[in-house]
This record gives structure tokens, sequence and C-alpha cells, in this order.
């Protein structure tokens, strides 16, 4: 929790940044409008990679009661964000699949 | 350092997973292997981020435990008609855990280096809006609020200010943040009245935009928090679920032919405008016996679903009523409106639970030509998705919005509660049309009547 970010770290990341979005949209564009909800729902537990910040406030944080709190409380309501996102993601896409075996009687 | 590297490389693995995962989301084959192999990703994430040297577990673990508990709890309890309100539950859940941890970030160090405490004020600010914007989105789709637009005078002035509060405010944050503790506090307040005070003017039709959007942003919140902690995983993924956001937003906003401002800014369907041209005609109601004599003699038939059929819970009986159709030597489909329902693609979802081929599922674009051909067309609990008055009426405000043709189809159920108008309080002229039969009460009951009477008839 001690790094701090300075120019050159600020330009790598942004250049991250930037990629990361181009390949997004590109990747995203190819998901058929049938599963828009599950690729929602997908995609928004992965939003939950907060954890990880979540993970680092609670256990880097030594002697600060308030932040270890901070952290805990972060980390169950990311945990909400990427198990509920999950598994209700694979709740929704079974469904297509059972779908398809049914077809193939 | 070593336990840093071999972090890192896991980092690098996870972010490949996310990336593979959105890939194989393309095809509904694929798409379930796509859904584990990205929460195998974040699995790996999570344990290497256990790795790292000095962390205390003990509070780690209790919340790692605590939130799986409640997440698995809600995704196995939640009905699939309640999907837009769960993701938009989840949506919040993120966006309020990026707020805390910049919080928890800017609290153990205050005198950051400037670019660290801007990401922190981005990570708050934007965490702050996802959560209660997803919130009071929520309480819309559960109707715990009106689904109506809330406006009120001065409402556009109130909003600037408030921005313009937030952005200064920001700047003297960051120029000095070791010495406005009280200044952060505030930030994160008014942050938190900005969610709210953005989505109440938005009506409950163009919750599919709002709830696109509020997914973009918590993965920018995501990212934000990945500029704090200094973390390239949490910017990658942060950015693919942001674009994932912007991408369907766009998606929604083409599909309604309004532009972002317009669904965000214009409180549609606050006012009933009054359409220039009178609507002509009149209503022409059926009972389902009648309706059971066309569709029994119909050749083709077409359902267009809509959010009434959420409501109604109906999507196993339509589906039971399209199997008899098929039994009887017609041909049964359903055309979805890009729009339709209350998220990108809830009608999809609904049907796919009913166990309906997705074969029978039709885009717009798709069904639209062949429309003409089609003997049946019933329109069920949707409104302005198959409103005409948007190919010809200027002065209409959904006028250019691309429509399901139902009017072209020879005969045309409306399936209705009532003669109320849909979200956006506009009068549907496709009910007084010649070709138009309606067919008043519950969506449920009514089919229910249907799928008997064809039982009985056979």
């Amino acid at each position: 929790m001690e790094t701090q970010l300075d120019a050159l770290g600020l330009i790598d990341l942004t250049f991250l940044f930037i990629i990361a979005i181009f390949l997004g949209v590109e990747l995203i564009s190819k998901v058929p409008s049938i599963l828009h909800t599950p690729l929602m729902s997908g995609s928004n537990a992965i939003s939950g990679i907060t954890v990880v910040g979540a993970i680092l406030s609670t256990g880097l944080t030594p002697g600060s009661t308030f932040c270890t709190a901070l952290g805990t409380l972060a980390v169950i309501l990311a945990m909400i964000n990427v198990v509920g996102g999950y598994v209700v993601t694979n709740r929704m896409l079974e469904m297509f699949k059972s779908k398809e075996q049914g077809q193939k009687k | 350092m070593n336990l840093t590297i071999i972090t890192n490389i896991i980092y690098i693995i996870a972010s490949i997973l996310f990336i593979i995962g959105l890939k194989r989301m393309s095809s509904p084959k694929t798409a379930r292997n796509a859904n584990l192999l990205s929460a195998v990703g974040m699995l790996l994430a999570i344990v290497a981020t256990l790795l790292t040297k000095g962390l205390e577990f003990e509070w780690i673990i209790i919340g790692l435990v605590i939130g799986s508990v409640i997440g698995i709890f809600m995704a196995l309890k939640v009905a699939m008609t309640a999907m837009p309100q769960m993701v938009a539950l989840l949506n919040g859940s993120g966006g309020l855990a990026s707020l805390l941890v910049g919080w928890a970030s800017y609290h153990f160090t205050p005198a950051s280096s400037l670019l660290t405490t801007v990401s922190t004020y981005l990570a708050v600010l934007i965490g702050g809006v996802t959560f209660t914007g997803s919130v009071m989105a929520w309480a819309k789709l559960e109707e715990k609020i009106t689904g109506r637009p809330i406006q009120f005078a001065g409402q556009k002035i109130a909003n600037s200010l408030l921005l313009a509060v937030l952005v200064i405010g920001g700047i003297i944050f960051c120029m000095n943040p070791a010495g406005n503790y009280p200044l952060f506090l505030i930030i994160i307040v008014l942050s938190l009245v900005l969610g709210v005070m953005v989505v109440i003017p938005i009506g409950g039709a163009d919750m599919p935009v709002v709830i696109s959007l509020l997914n973009s942003y918590s993965g920018m919140a995501g990212a934000a928090t990945g500029f704090v902690i200094i973390n390239s995983m949490l910017i990658v993924a942060g950015s693919l679920v942001g674009a994932s956001g912007i991408i369907l937003t766009q998606i929604m906003c083409k599909a309604m032919n309004r532009s972002l401002k317009n669904v965000l800014f214009s409180g549609f369907g606050s006012v009933k405008k009054q359409s220039s041209s009178a609507v002509k005609g009149e209503i022409k109601a059926l009972s389902p016996q009648d309706a059971y004599l066309v569709l029994e003699a119909a050749r083709s038939v077409v359902f267009v679903p809509g959010y009434g059929l959420a409501v109604a819970q109906a999507q196993h009986v339509v589906k039971e009523l399209a199997e008899l159709l098929e039994k009887n030597g017609a041909e049964a489909r359903f055309a979805i409106h890009p729009v339709a329902g209350r998220m990108p693609g809830h009608m999809n979802i609904l049907l796919a639970e009913a166990n309906v081929p997705y074969e029978q599922l039709l885009e717009m674009d798709n069904i639209n030509p062949t429309m003409e051909t089609v003997d049946v067309c019933m329109v069920i609990g949707a409104n302005d998705v198959v409103n005409p008055a948007s190919r010809h009426d200027k002065n209409s405000p959904i006028y250019g919005m691309p429509i399901i043709n139902a009017d072209k189809a020879k005969t045309v159920f409306v399936l209705k509660r009532s003669m109320a108008t849909g979200f956006a309080g506009i009068e549907n002229e496709l009910f007084y049309y010649d070709n138009t039969r309606m067919i008043f009460g519950d969506a449920k009951s009514t089919l229910q009547a249907l799928v008997t009477e064809f039982k009985s008839g056979h």
C-alpha cells in the first residue's frame, strides 16, 4: 500500500488501460444479442476484481483498525459481486446448454 | 522478491483467462465454458494476492467467506425475471467496494503523490456514483420507487452545481490531500448524492441503457482502483468490463434511435406528449376462445414479448402455446426487440429459462422482412417497440426508433392488461388498426386459456 504512482508509472498504466479498452470493444462486439444478459452479469463479476485491492487494504494496513474495517467491508462487497456474478451467469448459461441437449433427442 | 514475481505471473495468467473468457462468450456453445474460465481467472487472482508478503489474513478470510456466502445465496435465489435488479445490485456492490478501497488507501497514507491522489479521487467518485446509481436502478426495477422519471424544477441546475462542486473540490483535494480529510468525506457524500441524481430522472423503459452504463462505470471504478494500488491486472480487467458496458450502452441507444445524452437527461416519458395525428379507429376486443379459432387456422405465428411477459411470469406458458402451435403444423417464432425488457438480452434469458430453442428467437432485423407472410403476430406485454407511429409520425417521441413491424402481419393480437400506455406514455396506434384485436387480461391467464383451448380442441 506504500508504492506511489509517478509519471512514468502513469504512462505505463495508461498505455495498458487504452489497449485493454480497445481489446474489450473488439471482444464484446462479437457477442450476439442472445447472450447479452449473461455477458453483462459475467463481465460484472470480472469488475469484482477490486477484491484484489480490498484484500491489500485489509491485510497491508497494520495498526489501523479503521482501514482494516473498511478493507474487510470492501472484501465482502467485492466477493458478493464476484461470486454472485459468476454463479448467476452460470445459472443462465446452463439453461442454454440444457436446451441444446433437449434438441438432440 | 520471488514471491512478487510469482504473484505477477499469476496476474498475467488471470488476465489472459478473463480475455479468453470474454472471447468465448461469442457463442452459446462455448459461453458456459467461458464463464468458468473467467471464474478460474478470478480465483487465481485472489490466490496470487493472498501470496503477498506481510499480509494479515484473519479479516481477509472472514471477508472472503461472508461475501461468497451472500453472493451464492443471492445468485441461487434470484428469479430469472428479476435478473436486471440482480445485476444492478451486484454492480452497486462492486462500486461500493471500489469506493472503500480508495478510502482505506487514502486513510492509511493521506500524503500520497499527486497521481495516486487523483486516482483515489476517481475511484471514490466513480465507485460512489456506481453504488447509489445502481441502488436507485434496483429500486426502480423493484418498483420500490416509481419507474417514471422523477423531475423537479431546477434539477439540471442542481446537478450542474453538484458536478461543479465535485470537480472543484476534487482539484483542491488533490493539491493537498493530507490536509483535506473533511473535504474527502464531503466528496464521498456528494458522489453518493450524484449517483441518485443521475438515475432518478431516467424512466423505467430506459433501464437497459442505465444498467449497461452502470456496468461500464463499475469496470471503470475497478480500473481506477488499479491506478491507486498500481496493479496492471485490475486495470486490464476493469477496462474490459468498462468496454463491455460502453458497447452495450451503444447498442441499446441505437436500438432506440436516441443519443445517450437524450436518454440520460431528457426525462423521457415524464410528460405525455400529445401526438399530432389523433389516433383513429376503434378498439376491437377479442375473447381467448375466438382468438383460439384464429390461431388454430394460422400457419405462421410470431410472438413479440416485452417487459409485460416478465411481469406476468408468462414465459413457460407461452412456450407451451408455441409447442402446441407447432404440433398443429404452424411455424412459431419469437421476435426479440433489442430493448424489450429491462436489460440487454432480458427476453432471451426468460425464453431460454422456458426452454424455447434459440433457433426460434429472431432479432428484429431478421423478422421484419418476413412479417407480411405472418398470419398472427402476438404482442405480449410489449408496447412502444411495436408502435408504428415511430415510422411516420414525426411528432411522436419515439419517431425513428426501429420497431418490430407487428402491424404488417395479417392479424395482430395484443395481450394487455388495460388500455394504459407503455412506459414512454405514448398512445399506440397499433391498437386501433383494422387488423388488430385486443385480448385484455393478465397475459399469463390469457395464454393459459389459449393452451387449454388447444388441448381440448385436439
